[in-house]
């Protein structure tokens, strides 16, 4: 029974070897993933939000709504 | 049925003081020492055996109480090994180790035990939180009713919280419905 002489040596080196750039990669992927899936469509969300925003018409609603404690609504 | 499984010959390392000395079913694991008595102390002073994965060589061998063939094989072991048989090379590795490393290894149920006890501990506290909400806890605040809840989400809209990406998004002001 002669098995062959089992690696001895260098056993973390080979490791990291494999998975560094593995792990690199991985995490760039991700990276790049919540950029262009989530903070880009969010920019653009905000942006095409405040394009058509009237901040007058909408403050006269929540005025009238009677949130606000500054203004009450117009009339009684 | 499954009984909790102690693990067998669960020694600490040796910075720890703690000896677990496990009940087996078995019990061979006493008989074949000649220097302990039936008690479950272990004396600490005394080389230790031990079944272990990561720590792999024990200070004694398994046996050290050896009849005269044992004591024969050893003295044959002084010998070239190439003069061993198959049978007298397992021989002599039984009597260094109990337990091999795929023996270590070995799956028990003991899986079962625990997932069962969480289980009847989950039952449990089931019961508990159900009396508990039946006995312990005062009337919800009035802020919990239908009405107030219903004029709390109208005050949310008229605020638009959130009109972008979050709660009045989903809200069409145009036809006073959600989208």
């Amino acid at each position: 029974m002669s098995l062959a002489k089992p690696a001895m040596r260098g056993l973390l080196g080979k490791r990291l070897r494999f998975h560094l750039p593995i792990a690199f990669a991985l995490s760039l992927v991700a990276a790049a993933a919540f950029k262009y899936g989530v903070t880009e469509p969010r920019k653009q969300a905000y942006a095409d939000f405040y394009k058509q925003y009237d901040t007058t018409k909408e403050f006269n609603n929540m005025r009238e709504a009677g949130v606000f404690e500054s203004v009450r609504p117009t009339g009684k | 049925m499954c009984m909790l499984h102690l693990t067998t010959g669960r020694v600490g390392c040796l910075l720890s003081k703690q000896v677990v000395v496990a009940l087996t079913s078995s019990g061979a694991r006493m008989s074949s020492h000649g220097h302990h008595e039936v008690s479950d102390s272990v004396d600490m002073s005394q080389p230790m055996y031990w079944d272990r994965l990561d720590t792999p060589l024990p200070d004694r061998p398994w046996k050290d109480v050896l009849d005269s063939t044992d004591k024969s094989l050893k003295q044959k072991e002084k010998g070239p090994w190439t003069a061993l048989s198959k049978e007298e090379k397992i021989a002599l590795y039984r009597l260094k180790f109990n337990h091999t490393y795929p023996e270590m290894k070995r799956p028990s149920h003991e899986w079962k035990t625990v997932i069962g006890g969480m289980f009847i501990f989950f039952g449990i506290t089931g019961l508990v939180v159900f009396w508990q909400g039946h006995y312990v806890y005062p009337p919800q605040p009035h802020t919990f009713g239908e009405e107030w809840q219903a004029k709390q989400v109208q005050r949310m809209l008229d605020m638009q919280i959130n009109p972008i990406e979050g709660f009045s998004a989903q809200w069409d002001y145009k036809n006073k419905q959600w989208k």
